[in-house]
């Protein structure tokens, strides 16, 4: 069994990204980039189900600019075995590239996609689910645990007030929450050898997908600022505050 | 121009989720219709006929929905999404798992975890974490929403009397079915709905040591969370998650016990009214966002607050 693994190159967890003064966006320029967390979660995980002799082969794909390479090259790393880049310089929406795996999906005929949950940068939450539904695949989102036999995936996900678990049939896509594993450091020796694995650059346009953009962004506003209040001395003074000063107990 | 709001529910009662993104959907404008789809849902239909603003319920009941799976859900959402302009869900694990499938069935970019509604076609939502907020005009014939509950003031639960519609239920898909579920059973409000939230951070130290919030949470009735590192540490459940991935919260007040500040956790929490932050850094990130910042050892200033209050 194959597995995909979409792979999102974002502003590195640990920036603080500010909006540019024109408004038009984020100031993204000259920032740190690194792989979205959540795919590198899914990444870990597709290579432990390669290791433990599940799946057969482990593609990292990503979509967008030349420099995903780079991203890609960070799942070469991890254990993915060859990488895929649809490379655009397009502005691409969760939507289009939902299209793109599907594409890439037809193509592959992966029995498995596992992708981030959400993207840090435009923290939509979608594409996983979307490229399910146009696959016509079942869905496990925010997965904190995966099994699989038989022909099926049994997933934990993180849900409000708890955990439930599916069972989903192959193929099928599923998104990876915080704790599904722990990512393993890429070692020189597996970097260097990163270089050397298959990598394909596809152009968008030769896969024939819509990828317009649906929605149109007229502006980035800074978000409303909160002001530091104040340090109180002790306990007695900080309730005597919420009681009198902000009436909240 | 109507609007469909798909509730989330327990088939005997509605979530207090929906009555926000009813609120939502009142302000996009038109007849704001609710679709219960469930199993054996008679209750939590009666329940949406009851909320105010709201002319039509529509009832999608049969086995195959009994578990909410996202599958079949979303060919139901699908089939009954032609004579809506707009289809609206709240943005909670729920509304999350399913909108996005309703949306690529139906060809439309969703707009994810609205804040606010310009008009009909343009909405604001937060992005990187809440430090930008972008106005997004959707090029759409239809739009797919889901509703970031802490910016929206719920409608009221009663006083509607809307009409009941049974609709042609959608046959299921069979390629997923329920295993099991297992919800901490907690006395204390819901996270994303209590009004006063205790959460803990790294600072706590460990799991053992995040049961002394218990008193002060019990002390102001509220719900516990925690930032993502406590979460990561294997301190505290992922379902208090508070921040980017995880949940936002804008309770009365926010108790910040042990927690530096870093951006993802703001990110869940800084439009709280008020905030209270107690650390022993004084230097900590979470102080430049809180109206009374203590500093100090919490494991001796947490069981202090508690005798205080």
């Amino acid at each position: 069994m194959k597995i995909l693994v979409p792979v999102k190159r974002v502003v590195d967890y640990n920036v603080k990204v500010r909006v540019k003064s024109d408004q038009t966006g984020m100031e993204t320029a000259n920032v740190k980039m690194s792989a979205n967390p959540f795919d590198e979660i899914a990444i870990e995980e597709a290579v432990r189900l390669r290791e433990a002799g599940i799946a057969t082969e482990v593609i990292a794909i990503s979509c967008g600019v030349t420099a995903c390479q780079e991203t890609l090259r960070t799942a070469l790393a991890i254990g993915a075995d060859r990488a895929i880049l649809v490379e655009t310089d397009a502005e691409l929406q969760p939507l289009a590239v939902a299209k793109i795996l599907k594409a890439i999906a037809d193509k592959e005929g992966p029995g498995l996609i596992i992708a981030g949950k959400q993207a840090i940068d435009d923290d939509s939450n979608q594409t996983g689910q979307m490229t399910a539904a146009l696959l016509g695949w079942p869905q496990a989102t925010f997965a904190s645990k995966v099994t699989i036999a038989d022909g099926k995936a049994q997933v934990t996900r993180e849900v409000d007030g708890g955990l439930e678990t599916l069972s989903i049939n192959l193929p099928a896509v599923i998104t990876t929450d915080l704790r599904l594993n722990e990512p393993r450091y890429a070692t020189l020796p597996n970097i260097m050898k990163a270089k050397k694995k298959p990598f394909e650059i596809i152009k968008v346009a030769d896969l024939g997908v819509d990828i317009t953009p649906r929605l149109k962004t007229i502006k980035v506003s800074e978000p409303p600022k909160r002001t530091a209040g104040v340090m109180v001395p002790d306990v007695a003074t900080l309730v005597a505050k919420l009681r009198s000063e902000a009436k909240v107990i | 121009m109507s609007i469909l709001v798909l509730a989330e529910h327990d088939n005997n009662s509605i979530k207090p989720a929906t009555l926000k993104a009813v609120a939502a959907a009142a302000q996009c404008g038109g007849d704001v219709h609710v679709v219960v789809i469930g199993s054996n849902c008679g209750g939590a239909a009666d329940a949406a006929a009851a909320i105010s603003g709201v002319a039509k319920v529509l009832v999608a009941d049969a086995a195959q929905f009994a578990d909410e799976l996202a599958e079949n859900v979303a060919a139901q959402l699908v089939a009954l999404a032609g004579a809506y302009t707009h289809l609206l869900a709240p943005a909670t694990a729920s509304g999350k798992n399913i909108m996005p499938r309703v949306a690529a069935l139906l060809d439309v970019q969703q707009i994810s975890e609205i804040t606010s509604i310009e008009s009909p076609d343009t909405f604001v939502r937060p992005i990187y974490a809440g430090n930008g907020m972008a106005t997004v005009q959707s090029l759409d014939a239809k739009k797919v929403i889901t509703v970031r509950i802490a910016s929206f003031d719920p409608v009221a639960a009663s006083g509607g009397t809307a009409a009941r519609e049974a609709v042609t239920v959608v046959a299921g898909l069979g390629i997923s079915s329920f295993v099991g579920r297992d919800l901490a059973k907690s006395d204390r409000p819901e996270l994303t709905a209590a009004k006063v939230v205790v959460s803990g951070g790294r600072g706590m130290g460990s799991a053992d040591n995040f049961k002394i919030l218990e008193p002060l949470a019990d002390k102001l009735g509220a719900a516990l969370g925690a930032s993502r590192a406590a979460v990561d540490s294997g301190f505290a459940p992922n379902d208090w998650q508070v921040g980017q991935t995880g949940k936002v919260v804008a309770p009365e007040l926010y108790v910040a016990i042990g927690i530096s500040g870093a951006i993802q956790h703001l990110a869940g929490m800084k439009d709280s009214k008020v905030i209270v932050a107690i650390n022993k850094d004084a230097d900590a990130p979470i102080f430049a966002v809180a109206d009374y910042g203590l500093v100090g050892d919490l494991f001796q200033l947490v069981p202090e607050l508690v005798g205080a209050l």
